[in-house]
Parts: structure tokens; sequence; C-alpha cells
């Protein structure tokens, strides 16, 4: 551990006084910054009159927050982490990880005990502890089902890593059922459980991996060759308008239609490849950006053909391939055909299936594509276009397949969004969306396919959370709205995870053959591309 | 091109009248040699003489402003090369290349990078990737192929033990050999070569050697060379170029080449003594004078052969349009020419060259890596061709 000496006083700080001295400095630099942002804030008042209201309470809480937190992490977090480094000298071991601290046999029986009372005590929590007691009990009990399932994967760790792909592609098979099962169970009927699945299963399920497809087709883009893609939301726009003009024009079926979007959107990508690949690096992707913000424009200004801003609604529901559709009144609709209870959670069990089969799909195309001929150039390309050039290999065309093969997983993926949703508008693809899909690419670790999976589920699981979090409203007021704060969330998590990995979740890079033994490349070498 | 006569076939590569100009700058000048089949031709000369100029025209990354380059394929057909596109030459012409400043793909294996050479064949085997999606048993053939291609090419490059280790990883010397084997699979018919010994220690640079006799007897690959390392060139090549200040000043064989006066002044491995004296023997009294003063701090150090370079950066900075030709001064070449011109006229230059032969091959056998900087010229440095590093 590295210990301050000052030449001219010659006396070795303690952690204590270095302690307080960068925390008085850190108190200092927080009042700095925060004293016209926190201190001061500007209003109307009644007659509209901008006012500045003053609030130095909440100033001295938030410097004073920041001190004891320097404070306490330059006390004991640092030589805690300094600990870590250093071996045990009578047992010659390294203490403790601080996973294996955490995990714990005792702890994790607490965790099932709590969730286990609290489970059976779930429909008169209410009535014992009051309702603003009742949230923290149930936020509680979200905790300790999470680290209950921490703790189960801590403990075999070694097996979830040696199998990931087969034990999350079974997981995410089996959770429609499980969160059926469950629910049934819980709610006493099976009605009951189709009914309480529909937001596990739309709002987490659904939404995570079109989110996952989205951002592996972008992988292809920007991950694998290298080429910054800030307009990658107009292929999914594109793919989305496609579906929904078509379908409700002339009344093509989902199934005809899926392919012809991620054609439309891959022809798309070709044509704007064409001027644009000529461009490097930040050309490349302000040209992108000006691309999917000039879609989005169309999308509003066209309106014959797009209905404006007011979207596009009655999209067509998919059908269970031609057999058997979802609506209701159809003599065809499922629960009619299978002789079955009426209920809207079929038709979301069915469309978490067919995302999770297209994004099984993108999986499977990117994979493969990355052993052919074709995903080793794009990966050269993102090494060094000039070798690749004196190589022979027509970079133009290569970039071009993959800008096209990119769009076209978008194209697929906005067709889906649109038969869910039943309605488009050109408010679902603006670049914040871009930017989320990208962010979700860099995080994953760019070009790995489980890391960018881990990762959207994280992000975008993350900011489903939020809207569960309703206990936060007794703490802050019932005005709070976490849902509000993803976006500084989603911030936050990035600063971190990327000074905790810079290279993302999975920074190193699965050679794509070898002779002897096939070891990961780790991601120093790897390089980003240029554009 | 008539490729109809023998003595044109048999050249690989014939470079006419090319001339390279950047902005105002002659990087080539009227530039016209043959590189044999079969052979390894050296192109020498001092720093920014435009060697690797050359090179960038016959490969396609610069498009020359005039002149031809013809190269002749074995099975007779000949293409010109400054008319295709870049990608084409080497899948096409079967031209391929390595840089001065080594461009591997750092994070892909040693053997991903040897495969992504044969990304040509590859692609027509895999049907343009549509058959290979689906797993068709000829482009599986063809991609085991690939691999056993790789797989030799790593042995000859002594390298197959770290195939599966990332590029980046390798040493110095393994990296230009892995180069070098990366483009040996794109299967040229012309491999050049741009320093591959640069910053190589001894054993490296015999390995390479080693390396570049296999290719040339094994392959009947033809080599066009960049060197600076004099015994590199004298040992293993068969003909050899020499540019100054992007013209060439003499071409032949490395004997002759080693005994030419014009080419021990522009940039042979000459130490200063030497160079003093071939000076005092060819009569340059500017040159001595400016010797004896002893080396200049700002011009680098003097212990380098292509301290005697001159100053080619200081035409770099002009503006577009304005056309600037360095001064006859500068040439070390141009001064013997003239000197010896003046001088010889009574005499045959034949009988010139056997005086210098002693002291040229003297110097040359003693002092043979006479090295120059690596590094590309900025036009920011002000000294005299090198010798800065
Ligand atoms: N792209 C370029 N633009 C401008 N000048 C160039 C360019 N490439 C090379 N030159 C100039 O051409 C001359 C020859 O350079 P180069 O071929 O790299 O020399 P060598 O390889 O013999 O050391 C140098 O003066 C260099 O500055
Ligand atoms: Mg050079």
């Amino acid at each position: 551990m590295a210990v301050t000496t000052s030449p001219e006083r010659d006396i070795v700080a303690t952690p204590m006084q270095r302690a307080t001295r960068e925390a008085l400095y850190a108190g200092a630099i927080a009042l700095g910054l925060f004293v016209l942002f926190i201190g001061l804030r500007t209003d109307q008042n009644i007659s509209n009159e901008l006012i500045l209201v003053q609030r130095w309470w909440l100033l001295a809480v938030v410097v004073v927050l920041t001190m004891a937190g320097r404070f306490l992490y330059v006390a004991y977090g640092q030589p805690f982490l300094a600990n870590q480094k250093i071996v045990d000298v009578a047992t010659g071991l390294l203490p403790e990880s601080m996973a294996a601290r955490f995990f714990r046999l005792p702890y994790f029986i607490a965790a099932i005990v709590t969730v286990a009372v609290l489970v059976f005590l779930a429909g008169s929590l209410d009535g014992l502890l009051g309702p603003g007691l009742a949230g923290y009990a149930r936020f509680l009990r979200a905790l300790a089902i999470i680290y209950a399932l921490a703790s189960v994967m801590f403990y075999f760790r070694t097996f979830i890593h040696a199998h990931f792909s087969a034990l999350g592609i079974t997981a995410l098979a089996l959770y429609p059922i499980i969160v059926v099962l469950v629910l049934a169970l819980y709610g006493g009927s099976v009605a009951a459980g189709f009914q309480g699945s529909l937001k596990w299963v739309d709002n987490y399920g659904i939404q995570i991996l079109i989110y996952v497809m989205l951002a592996w087709g972008l992988n292809i883009v920007v991950g694998l060759a290298g080429l910054l893609d800030l307009g990658y939301v107009a292929f999914y726009a594109v793919g989305a308008y496609a579906y929904a003009l078509l379908g409700t024009q002339y009344g093509l079926s989902f199934w005809i239609l899926l392919p012809a979007a991620g054609a439309m959107a891959a022809f798309w990508g070709v044509l704007l490849g064409f001027p644009v690949l000529r461009l490097r690096g930040d050309y490349l992707a302000i040209v992108t950006l000006a691309f999917g913000e000039i879609i989005r424009l169309v999308l509003i200004n066209w309106r014959e053909v797009t209905n404006g801003s007011a979207g596009i609604s009655g999209i067509p529901k998919v059908t269970f391939f031609g057999l058997m559709t979802f609506n209701v009144s159809d003599p065809n609709y499922v629960a009619k055909v299978l002789d079955i209870a009426t209920s809207s959670a079929y038709y979301k069990i069915f469309l978490y299936y067919l995302i999770l089969g297209l994004c099984l799909l993108t999986a499977f195309v990117t994979i493969r594509l990355r052993r052919m001929p074709v995903g080793r150039a794009w990966e050269a390309l993102r090494e060094d276009e000039i070798a690749c050039r004196s190589l022979g290999i027509n970079t133009t065309t290569t970039k071009l397949t993959a800008f096209a093969t990119g769009a076209m997983f978008g194209g697929f993926a906005g067709s889906f969004f649109a038969a869910r949703q039943g309605f488009v508008s050109p408010e679902s693809f603006i670049f914040l969306e871009s930017a989320i899909i990208l962010a979700i690419v860099v995080l994953g670790g760019m070009g790995s396919l489980v890391g960018i999976a881990v990762a959207a589920m994280v992000m975008i699981g993350g900011t489903e959370v939020l809207r569960e979090l309703d206990f936060l409203k007794q703490v802050f007021g019932p005005d709070f709205t976490p849902e509000l704060y993803r976006m500084l969330l989603f911030g936050m998590a990035m600063v971190i995870v990327m000074l905790w990995k810079p290279r993302g979740f999975v920074g190193s890079r699965e050679p794509t053959a070898f002779l002897k033994e096939s070891r990961a490349v780790s991601g120093s070498f790897t390089k980003e591309g240029h554009g | 091109m008539s490729d109809a006569s023998p003595s044109v076939n048999d050249a690989i590569l014939q470079v006419e009248h090319l001339s390279m100009k950047f902005g105002g700058l002659v990087a080539i000048g009227d530039l016209s040699f043959q590189a044999r089949r079969g052979e390894i031709t050296a192109l020498i000369g001092p720093n920014g003489a435009g060697k690797t100029t050359v090179f960038n025209c016959i490969t396609g990354f610069y498009k020359p402003s005039e002149g031809m380059l013809t190269l002749n394929r074995r099975d007779g057909s000949s293409y010109l090369l400054e008319r295709l596109p870049n990608h084409e030459i080497p899948a096409r012409a079967k031209v391929a290349r390595t840089f001065q400043n080594i461009r591997l793909f750092s994070g892909m294996t040693l053997l991903e990078n040897l495969l992504v050479a044969q990304h040509n064949k590859l692609m027509k085997a895999s049907g343009y990737t549509i058959l290979g999606l689906f797993g068709f048993s000829g482009y599986r053939t063809a991609s085991a192929e690939s691999i056993d291609l790789a797989r030799h090419w790593l042995e000859k490059a002594d390298l197959v033990d770290r195939a599966d280790d990332p590029a980046g990883d390798l040493p110095y010397g393994a990296q230009r050999r892995l180069e070098i084997a990366r483009a040996m699979c794109t299967g040229p018919e012309l491999l050049c070569l741009d320093e591959p010994a640069a910053g190589l220690n001894p054993k490296e640079s015999m390995a390479l050697n080693a390396l570049l006799m296999d290719i040339k007897d094994n392959t009947g690959t033809s080599i066009l060379l960049i060197e600076h390392d004099m015994a590199v060139v004298m040992q293993i090549s068969d003909h050899v170029v020499v540019l100054e200040y992007g013209r060439k000043i003499s071409d032949g064989s490395p004997h002759a080449v080693r005994t030419d006066p014009r080419v021990i002044a522009a940039y042979l491995g000459v130490e200063d003594e030497d160079v003093e004296t071939v000076l005092i023997e060819v009569g340059d009294e500017d040159v001595i004078e400016q010797l004896d003063t002893g080396p200049d701090a700002t011009h680098g150090p003097g212990s380098s052969s292509s301290y005697f370079a001159g100053p080619v950066t200081d035409t770099v900075g002009h503006s577009e349009g304005e056309r600037v030709t360095v001064s006859k001064g500068a040439s070390k070449a141009g001064q013997v020419d003239a000197r010896s011109g003046a001088a010889a006229r009574p005499a045959s230059p034949a009988e010139a060259k056997p005086t210098e032969k002693p002291s040229a091959a003297k110097s040359s056998a003693a002092k043979p890596a006479a090295k120059a900087p690596a590094k590309p010229k900025t036009p920011g440095d002000s000294n005299r061709g090198g010798g800065n590093e």
C-alpha cells in the first residue's frame, strides 16, 4: 500500500490522517461543483417570475455524503483492497476472496428463510405492516431471491462457466414455462398463472430479447467489422415500417414479410453503404447518425404513406405459422382450436419464443459467418484495412456485406417489433435507441455474443426493474418516478463497467480456427477498428 | 506490351519510365528497371530515396503520375499494374507485399492471419459464403486445404508452435517472418518485401535469409526486396537496383553495384574515413571540407552512411503546384558524375572503378550493416536524410 510521506515533515501519514485530508479535498471539490447545481435552483413563482430557490440543506447533505464516502474509501476500502493481494504469512494463502466471504451458507439459509416467510405472508403484508413497510418488505424479498439465486450460481460457477451457452439457452427456453408454473402455484390457478406471466414474459423477456437481437446485429458491423454505425436504428425502423405498411395495406402475412423486411433493410444498408464506406472513423459515425435521423424525418413528414407522427396502428398479429391465429374473434383462435381458456398470454408467450428463435438465428449466423472467409475478412478489416487490401481482399464489398448483414438483422427485429406492438410511430426510432444498442455492444465486449447478451439483460432488465421499485416512493415522496432515472443509472453503470473492464464484460476474443488448441485472444491485442 | 519476345517474358516485372510526384516533390523520377523471374532483385538506396513509393506504385496503393508497370505471369498473361484496382493486384496479378512498419492482424492468431490471406480462394470455394453457410462439403475440403497450406508456411517460418497465439504477442523478428508467410499464402508470383531485416538481431536475420532462399528455391516466386542490411543484399540478391532521390543511379549484379563509385558515394556501407578516401579519389572538395569540420550536431550523427543522403525533406514542405527538385549539389551520385566527368575525361570510367574497389569492398565487408533508420521521414525533421534514430 502506498504510504504518502512528505519530505518536510518526515511523518508517515496514517490511513486515518490521509483519509481525513482526502475527505476534506473531496468535500471542497463537491462544494465547488455542486454549489450552483444543487445549492441554487431557478424556479417560477405563481406570477410566472423567475426566482432563485436556495437549497443549502440539500447541498450540505451531498457534500457530507461525498466526504464520508471518500473517507470510508481511503480509510477502509483501500487498505482492504490492498490486503486482498497480500499473502498471509502464517498460511501462505491469499485471504478469502470477497465473493467467497459474501456468499456463505448461513447467509444463504437466512435468505431462503426470509423469502419463504415473506412469500407465505404475501397476502397479509399490507395488513400487518401497513403499505409503507410492506413496500420495503417486498423489496427485501426481491433482494433475498436475487441473493439466493446468486449464491447458487456462485456455488456452481465452474460448471456454469464451462456450459454457459447451453445453460443460457435452456434457461431462456424454459423461462415462460417456469414463470407460468411459479405464478400458477402462487396464485392457485392456471388462469392466474397465465395472467400474471404477461408482465414477466412481455416486459422482461421480449423486451430484453429484442435488444439482444439488435445488439447482436449491430455487433456484426461494430464489433466484427469495426465500422462505427450510429444510425443502426434506421434499419430497425425500415423493418418495422416495412411490416406495418405491407401488413396493413396488402394483408400479407408476417411469415412472408419477415424475410421481406430483412431484405429491405439490407438493401438500405447497401444503399447507405455505397457512398459512406469510403469514409473512415468519425466521418462514418457522423454520416450514419445523419442517415438515422433522415429516415426518422422521412417517416414523420411523408404523411401520405407513413401517417406522420401519428404512426400506423392495427398492424396484424403474427399467426401460428398460418395454422392458428391469436385474434379472439377469429374462428381459428388458438383457445378455440385447442379448446382451452381464453387468455392474452398465449400470444405473448408465442412472441417470446419467436424472438428467442430470431435471436438464436442471429447468433447461429454470426458464429457461422465468423468461421467463414467473409467473417474473417470482417475481423481482419477491423484489425488493419491496408493489410487486407495487400492480400487481395476487396474491402468495399466486405464492408458492404457487414453493413447489409447487420442491417438485415435490424430489419428482422423491426418487423418483430411492429408485430408485437401492433403500432409503430417514428418516436420509437430516435437516436437514443441507436445509442443504447451501441452502449450494449460496447459494454458487453465488442464481438462477444455472450457478453452482449449479458449486457442487454443487465441494462434493459435493470431499467425495467426500476419500475418495480415502488417503495422508493416512500423514501423520496409520492411524485418520485424511478424510471426517469434510468438514463442516469445507465450512464453510471457504463462508467463503472468501463473503469472495471475497459473492454466490456467479455474482453477476449475466441479464435475462429486453431491448429492444436483454441486459446482466447486477450483484448489487449485486438483493435476496435477505425471505421 | 509485346510479351512475345523471350527476353521480355523473362522479366516478371517491368518498370518503365515510372514517375511519382507528391505536389512539388518528385519522389520517383523516370525510373525503369526489370525484375527477372525466379531471381531476388534488391532495391536499395538512402532513406527517402523513394523505394517504398516504388512498392506502393507496384501494389496499387499509389497511382503513378506517369509510367508503365507490366507484370508477366507464368501462364503468359500480363497485367498493367497501374490500371488495376488496389485489391486486384494481389488477387489477379499475384503480387504480394509486406510493409516497412509491420502490418499484421494483431488480435488474430497466427493461423487466422494466414487464413485471411487465402480469402479469395476460400470465398470461391464457399460459393461466396452462401454454400458454405449450409456446410457444403466443397467448402469443408477447401477449408482443410487452406489450413494445411497455413501449417506449411508456419513450419517454413518456424512459427508452428505458436500457431494459436495472437500475432501481436510475437517478438519482432517472428512478426516479420509471419508477415512474409502471410504474403506467401496468397500464392504470389512476385513477392515484394519492404525492409524485412530492419530491426532484426543477427540470429533473426539469418533465419530470414534462410526463409527467403527457401522461397526462391522451392516456390519459383520472384522476390523484389528493399533492404538496408548490406549483408543480406550482397548475400542473397541476384540483381541490385540503386535509387537516389527517386532516380536510378545504378543497376546490375551485386558485385558491379558495390564497386560503382556513384553508389559508393551515394549510399553503400561506407564509413566516414572510406568516404573521404573515395571522395578524394573522385575529388569532391566541398564534402571533404564539411567532413573536416566534424559532424554537424543538428544534422544527426555522422556515423551512418546515410549521413550523406542530402536534405531531401527540405523539399517536402512546399505548397502544392510549386515544382521543387532537389538541388544538384545534394545528390552525391550527381557529384560523382560531375567530378568524374570532368576529371576522368582522359581516363575511361572502367579504369576508375578498380581503384575504388579495395576500400569499398573492405568497408562493406567490415561493416556490412550500415543501418539506416527504418521509420519514414516526416517533413518536420530537418536533418540530412536520417541517422537520427
Ligand atoms: N504519401 C506521400 N505524400 C507525400 N510525400 C510522400 C508520400 N509518400 C512518400 N513521400 C515522400 O517521397 C519520398 C520517398 O519516400 P519513401 O518511398 O518512403 O522512401 P524510402 O522508402 O526509400 O525511404 C520521401 O521524400 C517521402 O517524404
Ligand atoms: Mg521505405
